[in-house]
């Protein structure tokens, strides 16, 4: 039985929105909605949450953070884009500097459309993510035993002191993981 | 072996097993109630009273992210010596070598904090710090007129079985302790260095770096020193009777509702008034009546 669908964290970002969508992510942690009642907690920090959410569009400035938070966020992880503009870039998709979607950027898995989506349908969104993350703590084990035979055979003679969690950053040099976002930018 | 020996063996062990197995199940439980009755202070319905074990076991599952080798076997040392803290209590040994223990598992978890590089951890380690400044004096004070009242021992279980209740000397010196137990069960204002809840500056202070299996570890870990700061509560009523035990129990878990209480209605205070009154009540309310009964004793001559 995976207890991680009775225990969800979420953490919140707001990518380039009107903010409307994360004023009703926010809405859902009130006396009103109250989703405590499902065990979800709002973790300000990425290392503690089991699920992502996403509000607002993605621009050139805001994919090295989304990256970050994903990466920073250990397995199993869920990702839901809610309200139009997470989900396809909504009324900013033909902007100069817009991406689009959050799915432009970090795989997304569920999608959850509205301007501004409803708190009772973010709702249900994070629950449909439950389901998805159930899936995939099924699966994380089998996934990291093949990333650590990967990395044993990459640190193949040298000293392999394997806790890389991400694969790209197994190289001569250690480095942590946070490290790895920031290359990118 | 003689019966004798066995029996007193037997004394200790007994209690041992029976704190290292419970200890976890009733911190976990009271942390439930916890948030059931915050949520409801709030006008929430809450979450299962079962919801703490869910966040454990949840975090378990999670995949194992460390920032550095030694993260996690300073978080498991301070699991490790909360537990021997806790033994120490329930086993009826010395007050004093209960304090040190506790000390002991407070640094290990500063030091984790620590060895991560991060700013937010960083700042909740030294937060952390100034915290343990402020309580420390109070929880000596409790220590020394426990030692006082209780004819001169440090003897957790001669405390217990004998004399009037300590709080009826020492009623200063109980309400300083619980005013650190503020502190200690990091309730507003003084949950500085980590908070239970999400919204602080600090990301989450203390715990930023820590995720799955060790941050599930320092919260067993917190359920272990729940318990026993509760036991140390109980210490102030129990002599030995049994209507004083259950006078004991009632007020802990009063005592419990009181921080649950204190932590809804108050927003979270600057460190320098965490350190201020805490010493200021150490001072007041406990070094005072600590030397009020200690003249009792020696002075007037009774």
């Amino acid at each position: 039985m995976s207890y991680v669908t009775k225990s969800p964290w979420v953490i919140h970002y707001d990518g380039s929105s009107c903010n409307g969508c994360d004023i009703e992510v926010l809405a859902c942690l009130t006396p009103m909605y109250d989703v405590e009642r499902f065990g979800i907690i709002n973790t300000g920090n990425p290392k503690h949450a089991d699920i992502f959410l996403v509000t607002g569009s993605v621009n050139e400035q805001n994919i090295p953070v989304i990256k970050q938070i994903y990466e920073q966020m250990p397995r199993p992880k869920v990702v839901v884009a809610i309200g139009i503009c997470a989900t396809s870039g909504g009324i900013f998709k033909e902007c100069y500097n817009i991406m689009g979607g959050v799915d432009t950027v970090i795989p997304v898995d569920v999608y959850v459309p509205g301007c501004a989506a409803r708190p009772e349908a973010i709702i249900d969104g994070v629950v449909k993510g439950l389901g998805v993350l159930a899936e995939k703590r099924a699966k994380l084990p089998a996934e990291i035993a093949e990333e650590k035979r990967q990395a044993s055979e990459d640190a193949f003679g040298a000293g392999a002191a394997a806790e890389t969690s991400a694969p790209e950053t197994s190289g001569p040099e250690t480095s942590g993981p946070e490290t790895s976002g920031k290359e990118e930018d | 072996m003689t019966v004798m020996e066995f029996e007193s063996i037997l004394k200790i062990a007994v209690p041992v097993a029976a704190y290292i197995l419970f200890a976890p199940l009733l911190g976990g439980l009271l942390a439930g109630i916890d948030r059931k009755i915050t949520a409801r202070m709030q006008g929430r319905f809450g979450p299962p009273v079962l919801q703490p074990f869910y966040d454990v076991l949840k975090l378990l599952e999670k995949e194992a992210i460390t920032v550095n080798s030694s993260q996690d076997f300073f978080v498991g040392c301070s699991l490790l010596f909360m537990i021997v803290t806790g033994c120490l209590f329930f086993a009826g040994l010395s007050l004093l070598l209960f304090i040190f223990a506790l000390t002991t598992a407070s640094m290990f978890l500063v030091a984790a904090a620590y060895s991560s590089n991060s700013p937010y951890a960083q700042i909740g380690a030294e937060r952390e710090l100034l915290q343990m400044m402020a309580y420390e004096p109070m929880v000596l004070i409790a220590a020394i007129s426990l030692y006082i009242v209780k004819d001169m021992t440090f003897n957790i279980g001669d405390m217990v079985s004998s004399g009037v209740p300590a709080v009826i000397l020492l009623p200063g010196v109980f309400l300083g302790f619980l005013y650190i137990l503020t502190i200690k069960f990091r309730k507003s204002p003084f949950d500085l260095s980590m908070s239970h809840h999400a919204h602080q500056e600090l990301v989450k202070g203390l715990t930023t770096e820590f995720s799955g299996k060790t941050l599930a570890m320092l919260e067993v870990a917190h359920w272990y020193e729940n318990v026993f700061l509760l036991g140390f509560v109980f210490l102030f009523f129990a002599n030995g009777t049994l209507a004083m035990a259950v006078v004991g129990v009632v007020v802990c878990l009063l005592a419990y509702f009181l921080e649950v209480f204190i932590d809804n209605v108050n927003a979270r205070m600057k460190w320098q008034f965490a350190l201020n009154s805490a010493w200021i009540v150490a001072l007041t309310f406990g070094a005072a009546n600590m030397l009020i009964v200690y003249y009792r004793l020696f002075g007037g001559g009774v």
